[in-house]
C-alpha cells in the first residue's frame, strides 16, 4: 500500500526513465550479491574480531571486570612479556636488514653467472617449506652433539683443524705418587731432577680401549739408564689390565702413553724444554744445563674435546632461530631485488663504466641508491612477516628456552591458550601487534590510492 | 691483464655462489638422509653418516609412517583444509574483484580502502574472538570452521589482487559483452574468469601454499580428529631428539606437496608469493 502510495505521489516519469532506474536498481542489488560473501567473511571474521580484542583488552583475564589500562600497565612491566618485546625488537632489528642485505648481494653476484636460473630456484625454494618443517630442520642441525647436529659437527672439525685436540681428556695422575696437580689441570713433579735421572710419570683414568693405536708397554724404556746430561723418563698408564700390578711401579704389561707434550721446567716455573712421548710413553731431554728441574704434563694434554657452541641456549637461541628465517626468506629478497636490479637503465650503468669506475664503485654510487625504491619495499614487507614470526620460534626452542626465544606472538599464545588463559593481557598483546602494522596499513592505502589517481 | 683480472673475479664469484647453493641445500640433504635411517642411527650419529654406510637408509620410517593412522588421518585433513580453503577464497574473491572493478553499488570507494586497509591485519588478533564465535556456531574443532578462518584472512589480498587485474581488462571488452546482452554472471563466467586466469593461479598458489603449511591457525581451530599434519607433528615436538624416525620422515612427507607445486608451476608460484608478501 505505502509502496504505491509513495510511487503515486512522484511526478509520472516516462516508461525510459523509469526502465533505466529500474535497471539501474537491479545491477546494484546484483552487484551487492557479487559482493556479498566477501564482505560477510570479512566483516564477522576480521573486523568484528579485531574491535572485540580491542573492547576484550581493558578487561580481566576472565572477561567480567572491567580494568581500564591495567592489562596494558601489566605488559610493559611482566618480566616475560617484556622479554618477548625485546626479542621482537631485535628480530624487527635485525632479520630485516640481513635478509636486504644479503639479497641484494646475491642478486648482483648472481647476475654474473649462467646459471643464475638455477642459483635462484634454489634459494627460493624454502620458501615452499613450512615453518614447522623448517623448524624440525633446524632443530636437526643445531643439536648440541657434535656427533648429530651439522653445526657443531662443521665447529668442532674446524675448532680441532686450527687447535688440535687433546689426547687424554680423562687421564689423572695417580694420587699419592710424585705428581701434583697444578691449578690449571697440569701436573708437575718436584722440582728435584738433574741430567742424569730417570723419572716415571704413572697416570690412570684412561679406559684401554681409549689408548692411542700403537701405544707400547712402558717397562723397558723405564728401565733404561738415561745417558749423562740427558734427562729422561716415561710416561704410563698405571693399570695393568686384568688386574695384579701394583700402583707407582711400571708393571710388566702397563702401557706408555705416546704423544703426551712433556716439559721440563726451572724452579721458577719457567719451561726450558719440551719435547712429546714416544710410543712406549718415554721421552728425552738432551743438553740441558746442570741444575736441577721439574717435570711438567702441560694442561694441554688434558684439556676437555671442544663440544661446539650451544646454539639453543638462551644466549644464542634468538640468533640461532633468526639463522632458520634467514634460510627461508633470503631467496624471497633476492628474486625481488633481482627484478628491480633487471629494471635499473642499463645506459647509467655503462656510463659509468666508460668513465672508469669500478665494480664497487658502480655498485655503491649507482645501484644501490637507484635501487632504493624496491629495497625499501622489500624491507618493510620483511619488517610486516617479521613481526609476527610464531611457528618457527615456536617450533625451534626447545621447552626450556620457551622464555627466553619468546616473542609477541609466542608470548600472546602462551598468555591466551597455552596454560596462561589471561585473555585480557592476550588481548591486549595482539592489539599491541596490530598497533606495530599500522604504519604498514597507512603505506599500503596510500600507495593504493596515489596509484587510482 | 683485465680480461684475467675479471676472469679470476667470476671464478671468485661461481666459487663464493657454489658455498652458497650448498649452504642451501644441506639443511633439506640432511633431512631426508635423517627421514631414512633408523632411530638407531639418528640416536649415535649424524645423517652424513649415512654417506659412508649408505645401507643405513631404508624406506622402513615411511611405511611405518604410512601405518600410523594418526599421520595419515592428518594428512588427509592437510588436503581435506587446504583445498576448500583455496577454492572458496577464489571464488568469492573472484566475485567480489569483479565487483569492486566494474560494478556500481554504494559505499564502492570506501569499503575498497578497508580491505586494503586489513590486508596487514595479524592473525594473532581474529583467534580469540572468534574462536568464541566459533564455539557457539558449533564450528570450533571442525574442518569447516579451520577453512572458514583461512578463507577470511586470506580474503584481502585475494581481493585486493584480483580487483586490480580485473580492472586492467579493456573496458571495450567488457562494453561489447554487456550489448550482446550478456548477464553479468555470464560476462563473470565467459570473460572475466578466463582472462583473470595468470592472477587467479598465482593466487590460488600462494593461498594453498599458505594453507598447507599453516600450524598456528590449526594449532588453535582444529581437535585431534581434525589436525592436520603440521599439528600432528608438532604435538610430537616435545620428545625431540627420541623420535627423529616419526619428525624427519613427517616433515619430508609434508613439504614434498608444496615442493612439487613449486616446481610445477613456478612462475606463478614465485609471482603469487611476490604478489602476496605484503601478507
Amino acid at each position: 500500500m505505502t509502496a504505491t502510495l509513495v510511487k503515486n505521489a512522484r511526478p509520472p516519469l516516462s516508461g525510459q526513465a523509469e526502465r533505466a532506474r529500474q535497471s539501474r536498481r537491479r545491477s546494484r542489488i546484483i552487484a551487492l550479491l557479487f559482493v556479498f560473501p566477501a564482505l560477510l567473511l570479512l566483516g564477522a571474521l576480521v573486523v568484528y574480531p579485531v574491535l572485540f580484542s580491542i573492547g576484550r583488552s581493558f578487561f580481566d583475564a576472565s572477561g567480567s571486570r572491567f580494568v581500564g589500562g591495567d592489562n596494558y600497565t601489566e605488559m610493559f612491566s611482566d618480566p616475560a612479556t617484556l622479554k618477548a618485546i625485546r626479542n621482537t625488537v631485535i628480530w624487527v632489528l635485525v632479520a630485516p636488514t640481513l635478509l636486504t642485505g644479503l639479497g641484494l648481494i646475491l642478486a648482483v653476484l648472481v647476475e654474473k653467472v649462467r646459471w643464475a636460473t638455477a642459483f635462484k630456484l634454489l634459494l627460493f625454494l624454502p620458501m615452499a617449506v613450512s615453518f614447522l618443517a623448517a623448524g624440525i630442520i633446524f632443530r636437526l642441525a643445531y643439536d648440541e652433539d657434535p656427533h648429530k647436529g651439522v653445526l657443531n659437527a662443521a665447529a668442532v672439525t674446524v675448532h680441532n683443524a686450527f687447535k688440535g685436540t687433546a689426547e687424554y681428556p680423562t687421564a689423572r695422575a695417580r694420587t699419592g705418587q710424585d705428581l701434583t696437580a697444578g691449578e690449571d689441570g697440569s701436573y708437575r713433579t718436584a722440582v728435584n731432577l738433574g741430567p742424569g735421572d730417570t723419572v716415571t710419570l704413572p697416570l690412570v683414568g684412561v679406559a684401554p680401549k681409549d689408548l692411542p693405536g700403537g701405544a707400547r708397554p712402558a717397562y723397558p724404556a723405564a728401565h733404561r739408564r738415561a745417558a749423562a746430561g740427558d734427562l729422561r723418563g716415561v710416561v704410563y698408564l698405571d693399570f695393568t689390565p686384568g688386574g695384579g700390578g701394583s700402583p707407582g711401579v711400571v708393571d710388566r704389561k702397563e702401557s706408555g702413553l705416546p704423544r703426551m707434550k712433556v716439559e721440563a721446567v726451572r724452579a721458577d716455573g719457567k719451561a726450558v724444554a719440551s719435547t712429546t712421548s714416544a710410543a712406549d710413553g718415554s721421552f728425552r731431554f738432551t743438553g740441558l744445563a746442570a741444575g736441577s728441574y721439574g717435570v711438567e704434563l702441560p694442561a694441554s694434554n688434558f684439556a676437555q674435546p671442544y663440544q661446539g657452541v650451544s646454539w639453543l641456549g638462551p644466549a644464542l637461541v634468538t640468533p640461532a632461530i633468526i639463522g632458520a628465517y634467514l634460510w627461508i626468506w633470503t631467496g624471497f629478497a633476492m628474486v625481488l631485488i633481482g627484478a628491480g636490479l633487471a629494471a635499473l637503465p642499463r645506459d647509467a650503468l655503462e656510463a659509468a663504466r666508460m668513465d672508469g669506475a669500478n665494480e664497487w664503485q658502480i655498485f655503491r654510487r649507482i645501484t644501490v641508491p637507484l635501487l632504493a625504491p624496491v629495497l625499501t619495499v622489500v624491507f618493510v614487507t620483511l619488517v610486516i612477516n617479521v613481526m609476527k614470526v610464531f611457528d618457527l620460534v615456536y617450533i625451534i626452542a626447545p621447552g626450556q628456552v620457551q622464555e627466553d626465544a619468546a616473542v609477541l606472538a609466542t608470548r600472546m599464545w602462551l598468555v591466551s591458550f597455552g596454560g596462561g588463559n589471561n585473555q585480557g593481557l592476550g588481548s591486549a598483546i595482539g592489539v599491541l601487534l596490530l598497533v606495530l602494522v599500522i604504519p604498514a596499513m597507512a603505506f599500503n592505502v596510500r600507495r593504493f590510492r596515489r596509484s587510482q589517481r | 691483464m683485465n680480461a684475467i683480472r675479471r676472469g679470476l673475479s667470476s671464478a671468485v664469484v661461481q666459487v663464493f655462489l657454489v658455498v652458497v647453493g650448498l649452504v642451501w641445500l644441506t639443511p633439506l640433504a640432511g633431512l631426508l638422509l635423517s627421514s631414512l635411517r633408523s632411530s638407531q642411527d639418528s640416536a649415535s650419529s649424524g645423517w652424513w653418516k649415512a654417506f659412508a654406510s649408505p645401507g643405513q637408509l631404508s624406506f622402513d620410517n615411511y611405511s611405518a609412517l604410512l601405518k600410523n593412522s594418526g599421520m595419515t588421518q592428518a594428512f588427509w585433513n592437510t588436503v581435506l583444509i587446504s583445498v576448500p580453503a583455496t577454492t572458496l577464497v577464489v571464488v568469492v574473491a573472484a566475485l567480489a574483484g569483479y565487483a569492486f572493478a566494474w560494478l556500481d553499488f554504494p559505499g564502492r570507494e570506501p569499503v575498497f580502502l578497508l580491505v586494503v586497509a586489513l590486508l596487514v591485519v595479524p592473525v594473532q588478533i581474529g583467534l580469540l574472538p572468534v574462536a568464541k564465535l566459533f564455539g557457539q556456531l558449533g564450528l570450533f574443532g571442525t574442518i569447516p570452521g579451520v577453512v572458514l578462518f583461512h578463507v577470511a584472512y586470506g580474503l584481502p589480498f585475494a581481493v585486493f589482487l584480483l580487483r586490480n587485474y580485473f580492472a586492467e581488462i579493456p573496458k571495450e571488452m567488457l562494453e561489447a559483452a554487456r550489448m550482446d546482452g550478456g548477464s553479468e554472471w555470464r560476462i563473470f563466467t565467459r570473460l572475466v574468469l578466463p582472462v583473470g586466469r595468470p592472477a587467479i593461479a598465482s593466487l590460488a598458489i600462494f593461498q594453498f601454499l599458505w594453507v598447507w603449511n599453516d600450524m598456528l591457525v590449526a594449532l588453535l581451530f582444529a581437535d585431534p580428529s581434525s589436525q592436520p599434519l603440521t599439528v600432528e607433528l608438532q604435538s610430537q615436538i616435545r620428545q625431540f631428539g627420541s623420535n627423529i624416525d616419526v619428525l624427519a620422515p613427517g616433515a619430508f612427507l609434508s613439504l614434498v606437496v608444496p615442493v612439487v607445486v613449486f616446481f610445477a608451476f613456478q612462475r606463478h608460484f614465485v609471482q603469487g608469493v611476490m604478489a602476496g608478501s605484503v601478507k
